[in-house]
């Protein structure tokens, strides 16, 4: 479980916050989504996680225990966080990036045990990355090496997972494959915390969504009590319909054409 | 890259068994050339007198020199190649081999006269550059940013030259000569005394690197992923950073300037199939022993009677190899 209270961020020599003052917390079983346009700080929560910026005023708790009182390695066996974006410096195989997902588990210099191999086992028929572990990372494609890494993240084994876009580079048949992954995670008992600019998937998989807009919460509930066309037209200055999807009864957004003039916003 | 244990027994036993052979080749061939038996009785004291001191006093220590230079180089480039996330970091890019020639240059121009003063200055030199890299770094960025620590180490190197052109302008001609014969590199000239304060140090140096070569492996996919995985990212930076650069610092005081070994041949190593950096250490430090002794075996030979620097004859060897490389990158 990861609950955010109150949280404030500030980047070095920036006048606003990043997060004003964000609450929101991700229960164990149920999938949380972070949605809310580029630039609301929805990537800024996952590196205050990780405490790769400093946290203002407010708490993040993993599993009960304040993150930045937590040892990185004890953090790290809490939750398995896959981030944004990731270029491995030199090529390596599959199978070995995967087992990287134990190094939050080693000791100094112990042995590689057979709970590890077990791990990265499970791991890899989970994220269904079979057919990839004997190729090396440069022979790759986008989505093939997001799959990785989420295999890399689940042989963490973590009671719960953080993942910033994991979708981004995916075709639909993977893209998918992630969310049913996620899906079953949380119903395995998992607390799944998820980044995503997906907002109709994210309707159909998400038990609760959090909108963020400009580093404060603007809506927060299940899909329903956020997929709404006012509050998301304000949010993403862009004019939009909200239906229900006539296949799956969730509900779905449509942005419309022939707006001009929209504004500015920042981007990453 | 890897946790696990990785196999290659032929990868190790080729290593070891062309590092023995150049060893004993080293040794072997000079002025007065010796048969490989004729080595191993001399390094056990057997034999004729001056067969003893040759092999003992003059060579051995030679070739144990530039074995040690050798592993201390390519070891610090494969640890800063992982944590700078940069196949072109080597250790003289951190201001270190700029800061050891000052070092060494003031101690030259000054007039140093015993043996054991220029090392000393040299790695007195080399430590000041790479604390003042870092005090650069992170001054400007607050955090060990990798590409902060190697463009400030690029700047201390830019500024350690320019000292030592302005140094060496108006020095007189045999000084200028010492001072620049010492940044070719060399081995000649080895003492046991220096050697085994230099095994010393590049052992206790190789195995505190090694002791973070987990932690390196996961530096190497990028920040936030090796925070995701449990890494104190500044801090394991900044400590294989400092213990690197204190390696090659050493290795420049003993030898002065060996360019391109720190930058090859991990690569070479890399390219054999090794990835996790534990492994990756352990093969440079053989291949690196090997090429230094090879390369310090063609400076002396190649054109008898003189010497050519080693430095000149590690970048000679380094050419065609980043020739290939790109070829095969291309």
């Amino acid at each position: 479980m990861i609950v955010f209270e109150s949280l404030v961020v500030r980047y070095p020599r920036a006048k606003t916050p990043a997060v004003r003052g964000v609450s929101l917390a991700a229960l164990a079983g149920r999938v949380t989504a972070v949605v809310g346009p580029n630039g609301s700080g929805k990537s800024t929560l996952v590196r205050a996680l990780l405490g790769r910026v400093t946290i203002e005023s407010g708490t993040i708790s993993v599993s009960g225990a304040d993150a930045r009182t937590l040892a990185p390695r004890e953090l790290a066996r809490r939750v398995a966080v896959v981030p944004q974006r990731e270029t491995p410096a030199f090529p390596a195989p599959v199978r070995d990036l995967v087992a990287l997902g134990r190094h939050p588990h080693a000791h100094g210099l112990a042995r590689w045990t057979e709970g590890d191999e077990a791990a990265v086992e499970r791991a890899i028929v989970e994220a269904g990355v079979g057919d990839l572990v004997e190729r090396s990372s440069d022979e790759l494609s986008g989505g093939e090496w997001q799959r990785v890494r989420i295999a890399r993240a689940l042989a963490q084994e973590a009671p719960a997972l953080v993942l910033d876009e994991p979708t981004t580079f995916l075709d639909i048949a993977h893209e998918m494959a992630v969310f049913e992954l996620l899906h079953r995670l949380a119903r395995k008992g998992t607390a799944v915390l998820l980044v995503s600019h997906q907002l109709n998937l994210v309707a159909r998989f998400a038990d609760e969504i959090v909108l963020l807009h400009r580093g404060a919460v603007a809506a927060a509930g299940s899909p329903l009590d956020v997929m709404r066309g006012d509050v998301l037209e304000q949010v993403y200055e862009w004019p939009l319909v909200v239906t229900r999807d006539p296949a799956v009864g969730a509900p779905s957004l449509v942005p419309l054409r022939g707006h001009r003039g929209a504004r500015d916003t920042p981007s990453h | 890259m890897t946790l696990r244990r990785g196999g290659r027994p032929l990868l190790w036993l080729g290593l070891s068994v062309a590092l023995v052979a150049l060893a004993v080749a080293g040794i072997a061939i000079g002025t007065i050339a010796l048969s490989p038996g004729a080595v191993w009785a001399a390094l056990l004291g057997r034999g004729d007198a001056t067969t003893i001191t040759v092999v003992r006093d003059l060579r051995a220590p030679r070739v144990a020199l530039a074995a040690l230079v050798g592993a201390g180089l390519a070891m610090s480039g494969a640890a800063l190649q992982g944590i700078l996330r940069n196949p072109l970091a080597e250790p003289y890019l951190l201001g270190v081999s700029g800061g050891a020639a000052v070092g060494a240059v003031l101690a030259v121009v000054a007039g140093a006269t015993s043996a054991g003063l220029v090392p000393l200055a040299a790695f007195a030199g080399a430590v000041l550059a790479v604390s003042v890299a870092m005090v650069v770094a992170r001054a400007v960025g607050g955090r060990a940013d990798p590409r902060l620590l190697l463009m400030a180490g690029v700047v201390v190197g830019a500024f350690a030259n320019a000292a030592i052109m302005i140094v060496l302008a108006n020095a007189p001609a045999d000084t200028l000569r010492n001072a620049t014969w010492w940044m070719m590199g060399s081995v000649a000239g080895a003492e046991w005394s220096g050697v085994r304060w230099l095994a010393l140090y590049i052992a206790a140096g190789g195995l505190l690197l090694v002791a973070r070569a987990r932690d390196v492996d996961v530096l190497s996919l990028g920040e936030d992923s090796a925070a995701a995985l449990g890494v104190r990212v500044e801090q394991s930076t900044r400590a294989v950073y400092l213990i690197a650069a204190l390696v090659a610092a050493a290795t420049v005081s003993a030898a002065g300037l060996v360019g391109f070994v720190g930058l090859m041949v991990p690569h070479l190593v890399r390219a054999a199939g090794v990835r996790s950096h534990r492994s990756l250490l352990a093969g440079s430090a053989i291949a690196g022993a090997g090429l230094v002794i090879g390369a310090d075996l063609l400076a002396r030979t190649l054109l008898p009677p003189a010497e050519l620097p080693l430095g000149a004859v590690t970048a000679l060897l380094g050419v065609p190899f980043f020739l290939a490389r790109l070829r095969t990158l291309a």
